[in-house]
């Protein structure tokens, strides 16, 4: 037999598809770890209102996920924690992590008090800057673990000590510092996804400088109950309810300048986005303008019904410009319609660009050599022996497909587990 | 077992500031003379675990109350190995959400630690089921192509056994058709490998037998148990195995069926995308009526697919297949005019750079949504609408046009048996009662000739995909251990086809481990009680056996229910239906909510304190109630909320108990069902509305009004939602007036 330490496997990421390896692969009957940077579980499907094209709730998903979390032993997880360094081979590698300080120990039942005593207010990166929320916090409504978190910004400050002395648990520990952990695993899943790519980057859109130009993940959050409006959708700059929306796809996707690859998931997201404001605003007028709507398989059927309705107009032509109009309240978007081959102005009160997915691996590598391809997602499935990329790690994907590829990665970790 | 009950409320996160906890635990003590009952002010600190602990080892203690937090946190605290544990939701879901020190508050908690003393007092310690036979390990992969194969392939790797059962004399499917293929990195095309390279891999393989030419005559057990009986040259050969891959794989959209305007049939120069694959195999793409080489071509997409009349849904990969083809004329012949026409181009990922390496080898694109195709014997023309020149372009004198047409499963074929069921019965036979039960598409497609009640095949959802509802969970399936891969999934290319074979054999290998053990499989993976039946009072009324969202349960020529445990999800749909209450857990039966129900403490009706017993789904409506309390939404006092495996366990005689008792209310809390559904048991909540549908002759019978019980769609997000639902049902049982049942 053996040892079995090292017939444990790591997954790097606890997005949906890291989650769903480690927890696949743990109810074969296997140890995994689970390794998350933020300080809880889920990644970027929390920060989601809904899914296309159900339109459900991501939190039922990862209920039943860390359901399954709960009821097994033989997942570990840990969160605010980063891979050092990945060292020897298949079968028997030697894993080093950074975990972060969270300044909140396990004492922590989650009861609030160290929020309630807690006056300064940091700037919310759950929903993408767009409110501010307590320095001591639950990262969401559904975090898990159910666990508050100091930012460090509070540990610096005069008011630590006031916070400290608020939990009635001792579970806030100041002193908290990066711990180094040393795992020996078999075998490494690495799903460390993707971030949004950055909208500062497309000069002519003038996100960062008009406040009413969003993105498709901020709209995500200003849908929902836990963002900042309370998921009512209003125009950040005066919060007033949004009478015409425009979504303009392909923003930076498609585009050698930026990301060549198509993301895939985009026109439906937006089309998805759409549904949300017309939910809220049945009069609003609403724009999409796209090069081709990729509604692939029976996402079709999702476009059939958004194209119904009559208040949305799909607009085939790339928007060039996105400027302020004169009385500062409208954005005027300059297109060309490709289909009339004129040059068209449309004004509207809110702009979401349907910005793509930029693999996080094309900025955080691993900490070994794998090939990646020109974009930097890994190149192939079997990163290396021993090494398995999963999700949108290795090809943009939507949630469905990340799973499925999440599952595929498992069943590769416990081959290079069970052949020993 | 012999049970001893301890009781332990902890004071802890407001607990201790908003009730009295000495009264508290007056209810355990002196109502119910509990002989363990502590408090402590931090349960779930290590002294808090420690003081449990202590309590079993030298006091006996092994049905334990924790009155503290949700059970979805700190359930690592208070895991107590052979110990039954039942949690007292007083934080979140009391404390959190009434006004401290109220009276009322007091009485919900008293009630709610009435109830789970009721609970543990019902539960026995699960046994897990072992089946009579011995666990097989092995996996059936049924079809033998891309995804097949792969899916046999990776499950061996990992040390199982796979049997795999192909229609056509050779392996390799479609793909062994195909001969450059386009898939990762996209840069370019290449010579197919993958299908030759798994052919010798499988064939080679001492763990994989391989049946060519055959086919799967039927499928009798469940998961660990299937007995498979395969046909090959008229003889039989019996394999046992664990769990079954089903990558039976897709047809070609038939081109005669396309609209005539596709000009298919019109001149041996049209043809589909497949036709071409088969044609150009090895050498050059020629003209098909002669042989002669070719100049001009035209592909023309979406032929029969994104439409209302042929297939409504996009086959994902004809886009990325015509570029392929188109890119290989050129690579033969950069002279040769190549067109596409589409109406969406669509190249997702990093199919993109195949679209942009098309462009740069000079093929053209015309977008237009209504192509024509002008054929006879001496001409061949595409007449198109071009949406980007506004202009209309006729492609005269082309060599070759090919028709991109989408995938339909193989699930597709074959007579729907819904259709069957509804032959009325013969003269002189008992009409079944009407059930009303939607029944699920199941096509007789003779894949896998299952031996179950519900039909021999998987069921299938829109346009016959056996494909999971589930965005969340892509292999779910509503027949326990048996898992669609590849085309016959849902249409995909090469890259996600070895995903897809990959990640099914992941779920049999995992089914197979977790019914080895006997445990439950996703979502309640790991739930090791089981359904029992009470055989000597059933009825015979099928209820259980058409109800079942997974088919579960099989039945006898006298209709008797032949449960199957391996197949069996756990849902307790089947408890919920049974009229005759025969169908129990060891941890969840229709006694033990009944007399949770009973515990409930109903003042007389002069105190003016109605009772609602809420009914809830335990995955969302549940959670999203936990989550109304942690943003401390304040609700309705009157209500006792106990959740449920899923709200299609809901037995109708809780209803009653409930009502005859003088409760005022019974609120139903479940998951979207319908086209959407959210249901993760498929049909439980829908079945609950059905069944709630009918109740309304129970109420009659009481003398009561339909108005006090409620079914209500919550999902887990409705958290800000719920208190005002809540208080509004209140107020309108405050309208309807006090249950005259009260102190009966």
């Amino acid at each position: 037999m053996a040892n079995t330490e090292t017939q444990s496997i790591l997954v790097v990421g606890g997005g949906i598809s890291g989650l769903t390896a480690a927890i696949e692969a743990a109810e074969a009957g296997y140890d995994t770890y689970l390794v998350e940077k933020n300080p809880y579980l889920g990644g970027r499907v929390a920060q989601l209102h809904n899914y296309f094209p159900k339109l459900c709730p991501p939190y039922c998903g990862l209920e039943i996920n860390f359901r399954r979390i709960r009821a097994n032993p033989r997942i570990r997880f840990f969160t605010m924690a980063e891979v050092v360094s990945i060292a020897g081979d298949e079968g028997n590698f030697d894993i080093t992590l950074r975990l972060n300080p969270r300044y909140v120990n396990e004492k922590c039942t989650c009861c609030g008090k160290c929020a309630e005593a807690c006056t300064m207010e940091v700037e919310n990166a759950f929903n993408y800057g767009m409110d501010k929320r307590k320095a001591a916090y639950l990262p969401h409504d559904m975090a898990f673990p159910a666990r508050y978190v100091l930012d460090p910004a509070l540990v610096k400050s005069g008011e630590a000590q006031k916070v400290k002395d608020s939990c009635p648990y001792g579970a806030i520990d100041l002193n908290m510092e990066a711990k180094t952990v040393n795992l020996k695993v078999g075998s490494v899943v690495w799903a460390t996804g993707w971030k949004p790519y950055d909208a500062h980057k497309l000069e002519t859109y003038g996100f960062g400088e008009f406040p009413d130009v969003i993105t498709n993940v901020m709209m995500e959050r200003m849908a929902a109950w836990g963002g900042p409006t309370q998921g009512k959708i209003l125009r950040p700059s005066d919060g007033q309810p949004p009478q015409t929306v425009a979504f303009v796809q392909c923003a930076g996707s498609r585009d050698q300048n930026h990301l060549p690859f198509c993301s895939g998931i985009c026109c439906l997201a937006s089309m998805k986005e759409a549904t949300y404001v017309r939910e809220q605003y049945p009069d609003a007028k609403i724009y999409i303008f796209f090069i081709d709507i990729r509604a692939t398989d029976r996402l079709e059927d999702f476009y059939t019904k958004v194209k119904k309705d009559e208040n949305l107009h799909f607009f085939k032509g790339k928007v060039a410009k996105i400027t302020q109009d004169p009385s500062g309240k409208g954005l005027v978007l300059r297109a060309e319609d490709t289909t009339k081959e004129s040059l068209q102005e449309i004004t509207v009160d809110l702009v979401v660009l349907a910005t793509g997915m930029q693999p996080n691996t094309s900025d955080s590598p691993l900490p070994v050599e794998v090939p990646y391809d020109d974009y930097g997602f890994v190149a192939s499935q079997s990163a290396k022996p021993g090494i398995y990329a999963a999700g949108t790690t290795r090809t943009p994907t939507g949630v469905a497909e990340a799973v499925q590829d999440g599952t595929a990665a498992a069943l590769k970790a416990i081959q290079s587990i069970a052949r020993r | 077992m012999e049970k001893k009950t301890a009781v332990y409320v902890c004071s802890g996160c407001g607990i201790g500031d908003a009730l009295n906890i000495d009264q508290l635990m007056n209810v355990a003590t002196e109502e119910k003379s509990v002989p363990i009952c502590r408090t402590d002010a931090n349960l779930c600190s290590q002294e808090g675990a420690a003081m449990i602990k202590e309590d079993i080892a030298k006091e006996g203690a092994n049905a334990l109350v924790i009155a503290a937090c949700s059970p979805r946190v700190m359930y690592d605290v208070f895991n107590f190995e052979n110990c039954i544990v039942d949690r007292v939701n007083l934080r979140e879901q009391v404390v959190w959400c009434q006004k401290p020190g109220e009276e009322d508050t007091q009485m919900m908690a008293e009630d709610y630690l009435r109830m789970a003393l009721a609970k543990v007092e019902a539960m026995e310690l699960p046994v897990p089921f072992k089946p009579e036979e011995e666990i097989s390990k092995d996996i059936l992969v049924v079809g033998g192509g891309l995804a097949g194969m792969t899916a046999a392939m990776e499950a061996s790797k990992a040390g199982y056994q796979v049997v795999l059962v192909e229609k056509e004399v050779e392996l390799g499917g479609f793909q062994k058709k195909v001969g450059q293929i386009a898939t990762f990195p996209y840069k370019d095309v290449k010579d197919n490998q993958v299908v030759s390279d798994l052919v010798k891999a499988v064939t080679s393989n001492p763990k994989i037998k391989v049946y060519t030419g055959a086919s799967v005559e039927k499928t009798v057990g469940g998961p660990g148990v299937f007995q498979i009986s395969i046909k090959q040259n008229g003889t039989s050969a019996d394999h046992r195995c664990g769990a079954i891959v089903m990558a039976a794989g897709w047809q070609p959209y038939d081109p005669r069926k396309l609209d005539k305007k596709l000009g298919f049939g019109a001149s041996p120069n049209v043809i589909t995308n497949a036709l071409f694959e088969e044609k150009f195999f090895e050498g050059e793409v020629t003209r098909p009526s002669d042989g002669k080489p070719v100049n001009k071509i035209a592909f023309l997409q979406c032929a029969g697919s994104r439409d209302p009349h042929h297939l409504p849904y996009c086959s994902t990969v004809c886009c990325t297949t015509s570029l392929k083809q188109a890119i290989k004329i050129k690579g033969q012949n950069p002279e040769v005019e190549v067109y596409v026409v589409y109406k969406e181009m669509r190249t997702p990922g990093q199919a993109e750079d195949l679209y942009r390496k098309a462009q740069e080898s000079g093929v053209l694109f015309i977008r237009c949504q209504d192509p024509e195709v002008k054929a006879d014997d001496s001409q061949l023309a595409v007449e198109a609408d071009d949406e980007l020149s506004a202009e209309k372009i006729v492609l005269e004198n082309l060599d070759l046009v090919v028709l991109a047409t989408g995938m339909v499963p193989v699930t597709a074929f074959g007579p729907d048996i819904s259709k069957e069921l509804v032959a009325e019965p013969k003269e002189g036979e008992k009409k079944e009662e009407e059930l009303e039960v939607p029944l699920d598409i199941i096509r007789r497609s003779k894949i896998l000739n299952l031996e179950y009640r519900q039909g021999p095949e998987m069921p299938a959802l829109r346009y016959d995909f056996p494909d999971s509802h589930f965005i969340c969970f892509p292999y779910e399936t509503r027949r326990t251990g048996i898992y669609a891969a590849g085309c016959v999934h849902r249409p995909m290319g090469i890259g996600s086809t070895l995903e897809d074979g990959a990640g099914a054999a992941m779920k049999a290998i995992q089914c197979i481990e977790l019914t080895s053990r006997g445990a439950a499989v996703h979502p309640r993976a790991g739930d090791m009680t089981y359904p029992e039946f009470a055989m000597q009072r059933c009825t015979q009324c099928k209820r259980c056996t058409v109800e079942c969202p997974f088919g579960a349960i099989n039945e006898d020529e006298k209709a008797n229910p032949l449960p199957q445990p391996t197949r069996c999800r756990r849902c307790g749909v089947c408890m919920g239906a049974c009229p005759e209450r025969i169908i129990s857990f060891k941890n969840y039966s229709v006694p033990m909510i009944g007399s949770m129900v009973k515990a409930i403490n109903v003042p007389e009706e002069d105190e003016e304190k109605p009772r609602i017993v809420v009914l809830a789904c335990e995955n969302d409506a549940y959670a999203a109630l936990d989550m109304a309390g942690i943003h401390r939404m304040t609700h309705n006092p009157w209500v006792r909320v106990i959740p449920m495996r899923c709200l299609g366990s809901m037995n109708l005689v809780w209803i009653a108990d409930s009502l005859s008792k003088g409760i005022d209310g019974v609120l139903l809390l479940g998951c979207q069902h319908g086209d959407d559904y959210q249901c993760h048991f498929i049909k439980g909540s829908e079945l609950a509305s059905i069944r709630l549908s009918k109740v309304s002759e129970t109420l009659n019978r009481l003398a009561l009004e339909s108005d006090r019980v409620r079914f209500e769609t919550v999902s887990i997000i409705d958290y800000a939602k719920l208190p005002a639902l809540l208080d509004e049902f209140a107020e309108k049982l405050v309208e309807i007036g006090p249950n005259p049942f009260k102190g009966w």
